[in-house]
Order: C-alpha cells, then structure tokens, then sequence
C-alpha cells in the first residue's frame, strides 16, 4: 500500500506540446482519486508519469515518500490496467497473469499458487487455458484486472478501464471495483472522461483541464461548490444553468455569472413573488423526471420536473431558485466567488 | 449483364495468370523438351527428362544450389538478428533523429550495386573475405537491411503501444518487452521480411560474379548463366536448372503463405 506525491511536475513533450502543468497533488494510502476532464487534458499523462512510462520534465515524484522521478517502472511496484486491455495475444489467460510474476522471478509453485487465488477472486477459472482472442470484453477486462491484482502492487493505476464494455456490463464492473477496492484497501488512481463513473467511485477528484488542475475534491463538493465554471459544467446532467444575474432577478448581483443546477430551479403555474416569468421551449421525459428547457431572454435554463406536472411547450411559467444558499457565483473569469 | 460482369472478371484473372505464370510455365515445358526440337514452333513431338538428368549431375550446380542455400540463409538470419532490434528501437523507443536514420537507411539501398562493385571488392580483398560465401553475406546484408529496417519498424509500429506499455509496466525492461512481448507476436511481419530477403539473396547475380572465383564457391544463378560457357548452349539443362532453382522460393512461400497474407494486410482489418 502507498502514498503518493507528485510536487510541482510537468511534463511537456517534444515539439513543445505542455501536457501537464504545475501539478501538485497528494493521494493517502488506500485512497480512490479518479483524474478527469476531456480528452487531451492531460489526465492520462498523469498516469504514464506516475507508472514510469514518462519521465517529467520538471518536478519530482514520491510514492510511499521515495524519489521515483526517474526510476523505470519495474522499480516502482506499480500495476496499471489499460482501455484495450492490452493482453498479451500469444499467452494464454494464465500465461497472461503469470507474466509479471516470472519477470518478479517468483518460483513456479508460487505462480501458479497466485494465478489461481487471482482466478478464483474474479471467477475466471474456468477461463485459464483460452487465448485472449477467444474471451468476450467483459471477460478480457476481468483478465486484464487479475494481471494487476496477481503482482498485490503498492499502487493500482487504471486508464479508462471500463470505456470499452457496453453500458451495463460497465455498471456492473463499476461497481466491482469499488467493492474490490474496499476490499484490498490498495491506493487506486483512475483516469476516466466519464462523470458518473468519477462521482460514483473515488474519494477524491481531481478535474484537469488543458494539462492543469482545476479542483480537487470530493464528489459532493465538486458538485456542491464547483471551483470554477468549468468544474460546474463537467458535473451533473442535465448540466448547471449559467445565466447572467438578471435571468434570475438579481440584476445587483455582483456575480458575472450565477449557476443554478436543474434540480434547484423550479417553475411555477402562476407569478408569485420572487419568480421571473419564462416560455418553455422544450420538455423532454426520460423515466424519473422530466426535463424541462425554458427561454428568458435568450437565456436558456433546464430545470428537473416530476413526471405528469410538466408544462407543455409554449405555456408561459414562473420560475425561481428554491433556495438562496445553492446558487453558484462566479466573476467574469469563470472563477467562484464566495457568497457572503 | 451479371453473366457478363463474371465472364470479364475471369477473362481478366486469366489473363493476368497467363502474363504471371506464362514464362515460368514455358521455362517448364523448355526443360523437358528433347534437344532437338528446342527453337522449334507448336508442342514438343514427346517430353523427356534428361535435361533435368544433366543438370542435376553437374556437381557445380549442385554446389551452387547448397552455396545459395548458406549464403541466403545467413543472410536472411543476419537480417533479421540485426534489423529486428534496431527497427523495435525505431518504432517505439525515443530515438533522437528517427527520420534521418530511416531516411539514411533508404538512401544505403538506393546505391546502383554496379556503382559500389569495385569498392567492395577491394574491400573484401582488405578484409581476406573475397571468394568466400562470407564475403556475399555481408554485402547482402547490407544491401538488404534498409528494406528489413524499414519493413519491421512499420510492422512494429503497427503493434498497439499499450502491450509494449503493458510489458514495460509488468516489469519487462525495454528488451525484454521486445523478446518476451512484441518478438512473439510479430510472426507475420519476421516471415515476410525473411521471405523478401531470402529472395533477394537468392537471385543476386553482380556481387555473386565478380566477388568469387572458385567454381566450387559459385551462387546459382552464376552457375547457371555459366552453363552456356562452352560452344554450345544447352537451353534446355538452363531452363530445368531454373526451374529447379525456383523451386525452394516456392517451396518457403507455400509454407510461410497464410502468416504472409497476415502480414501484408496485418492492421488493415480489426483482428
């Protein structure tokens, strides 16, 4: 199990392409943090540094609190789990989760003790003599998962493990590896696009974007008090409304933009006091709630309907923010501002 | 209409078959055609094996076809032990200058070989190599290594970075990811470069002639060209030693077809 630190790195590749940027970040011991953000923001890069497949350019690295800035990945005691899998087609699934422990130089009988302990954990027993061209996604992913778990690494590294499953074998696996994380107690580094995934699994996050941190926190903070406009955008679907201060009635308002997530706004029949008038554009069902998109102003907002007390297109409604302290403020930069 | 599409598509890979096949076909039927009637129009009167006879009993050519079979086969396996490695360091490794290496490499097989003979040779005279099949190996390598070089390093390239991440992460130094990972899965793309350079080897002809003397050291195709040395011209022992010098390329190409067919179209299509 392990720590680790990475102090004020960066990385930029050659041709002078900055993928990482002043990143500075500490992740305890069996903690979960996930790494998102959109393709290209340097989360991934994050991961070959700290596996060793990157060197950075500047800043140095610590796991369990030693330099391994430069230390190749064999030194490192560290696993990482890759979107393709990247099995190795020539070797059977035991051959496959063998392979690190033969170049570890564990003895044959302790190999094979561990294979099938790995096997057995995962349920792919029955799986050990295939070749990976004849295992199913979901059973390539297990395969891949048990490569990582046969080394009992200090520190699991996971690259977008579960974009390549369909949507509800993902879920399934979603869960599992929390279930196996709360299990090991292993520190767990993630990177995924995806916010769900994210929000559901780790302790911590940490949003990046354009190779530099906007937040880190936990889910429910980076919901509940989203750093920038940014952060506040990435989570919740549907997305946070940004309007200008006088959408919502607060033309005095210093903010230059205030955030109110869909499940804050509510619409009302007739005016009330507190309300703004809006004409509802769009209403869009899908099972638990209804989406509700209306138009003030060339401002557009959504806002979180039970189902069978939607407005129809068109009608006119009320609507306001249910309660002062959830809105979100933030200056012309985007920045948050705290509300007194 | 759809008759006819099929007819013009069969019409078209007769014809193809005939202008590939053709010459080595009418080699064949030159071979075993009696003496006599060699120049002659239409089909021999009956076909006869003694020109195979007299080709195979001539001790030289038989030398010969053992000589080529050492030198190409060296040649081939130095290939491959030398441009195997450096191409896996020029697909996947930080190789300051990459393009000028490969660029390099190219512009080394662009050389005319009639340009380089007299260098060579006084080389290989330097070195105590001329007249020896060490002597063909190594120009044939060095002749052949920009084609292997860059070969491999496209077949390697086309090998999904994530298992030589994969290896590299699971331990494996850079070689060893290369032995243990990337070597065993390259199959398709070994088979054909060693194909393409046991051909080469196998037909060269300038360096063959002027690099050695000894009958008993001569490739196959100086052996055969020098059937013909005397007054007369014995076509049909020329063409039935031919057609047995085809026969091992053959022979490899068959064996090796199916991983070949791999590896000309390997990342054309998803696995």
């Amino acid at each position: 199990m392990a720590s680790v630190s990475l102090v004020d790195v960066e990385k930029r590749y050659r041709g002078g392409v900055l993928a990482v940027s002043e990143l500075s970040l500490t992740i305890a011991d069996g903690e979960l943090v996930s790494l998102v953000g959109p393709s290209g923001c340097g989360k991934s890069t994050v991961l070959s540094l700290l596996a060793g497949l990157e060197t950075p350019s500047a800043g140095r690295i610590l796991i369990d609190g030693r330099d391994v800035t430069g230390s190749p990945p064999a030194e490192r005691d560290v696993a990482m789990v890759f979107q393709s899998y990247a099995l190795y087609p020539h070797l059977d699934v035991a051959g496959n989760l063998a392979f690190p422990l033969k170049l570890a130089g564990l003895g044959r009988a302790e190999r094979e003790g561990r294979v099938r302990e790995v096997a057995q954990m995962l349920g792919i027993e029955a799986l050990l003599e295939r070749k990976p061209a004849a295992l199913s996604g979901g059973q390539r992913q297990r395969v891949a998962l048990g490569r990582a778990l046969v080394r009992r690494p200090k520190l699991f590294l996971f690259d977008e493990p579960l974009s390549n499953l369909d949507a509800g074998l993902r879920a399934q696996m979603r869960s599992e590896l929390k279930r196996l994380h709360a299990r090991l107690g292993a520190t767990f580094v993630y990177v995924t696009h995806d916010q769900v995934e994210a929000m559901s699994l780790s302790d911590r996050v940490v949003v990046m974007r354009e190779g530099r941190v906007q937040q880190v926190a936990p889910p429910a903070v980076l919901y509940g008090k989203p750093a920038n406009t940014f952060v506040a955008n990435f989570f919740g679907d549907p997305r946070i409304n940004l309007v200008p201060p006088r959408i919502l009635g607060r033309p005095e308002h210093p903010a230059a933009l205030l955030g109110v997530r869909p499940e804050e706004l509510e619409l009302l029949a007739q005016d009330a006091p507190g309300t703004q008038p809006a004409r509802v554009e769009l209403v869009e069902a899908v099972g638990p709630e209804s989406w509700v998109t209306v138009e003030l102003d060339g401002s557009r907002l959504t806002a979180r309907v039970a189902p069978g007390s939607e407005p129809s297109p068109g009608e006119q409604v009320w609507m306001r923010v249910r309660e002062e302290s959830r809105l979100h403020a933030f200056d012309a930069r985007g920045e948050r501002l705290e509300t007194p | 209409m759809r008759n006819l599409t099929r007819l013009g598509r069969v019409l078209a890979v007769a014809a193809l078959l005939t202008f590939l096949l053709g010459p080595f076909l009418w080699q064949g039927l030159t071979s075993l055609t009696p003496e006599a009637e060699l120049g002659g129009r239409g089909w021999p009167s009956h076909l006869t094996w003694r020109a195979w006879a007299g080709a195979l009993a001539r001790e030289d050519f038989l030398w010969s076809l053992f000589n080529s079979l050492v030198v190409a086969a060296a040649t081939t396996c130095l290939c491959l032990l030398c441009g195997a490695p450096a191409a896996f360091a020029l697909a996947r490794l930080p190789v300051p200058g990459r393009g000028l290496l490969l660029g390099g490499a190219l512009a080394v097989s662009m050389f005319p070989p009639i340009a380089v003979v007299s260098p060579l040779y006084l080389v290989l005279q330097q070195m105590g190599l001329l007249d020896t099949r060490a002597g063909l190996v190594l120009p044939y390598a060095t002749f052949a290594l920009p084609l292997t070089l860059w070969l491999l390093t496209s077949f390697f390239r086309q090998i999904p970075s994530e298992l030589y991440r994969a290896a590299r992460v699971d331990g494996c130094t850079p070689f060893q990811a290369f032995r243990w990972v990337l070597l065993p899965v390259s199959g398709p793309g070994l088979a054909t470069t060693a194909l393409l350079v046991f051909v080469f080897a196998w037909n060269e002809f300038l360096f063959a002639l002027s690099f050695i003397h000894s009958p008993g050291r001569r490739t196959v195709p100086v052996a055969i060209s020098l059937f013909a040395a005397e007054h007369a011209e014995p076509w049909a022992e020329i063409a039935a030693a031919s057609v047995i010098a085809t026969l091992p390329l053959l022979v490899l190409t068959v064996l090796f077809q199916r991983r070949i067919v791999a590896g000309l179209t390997a990342g054309a299509v998803k696995a």
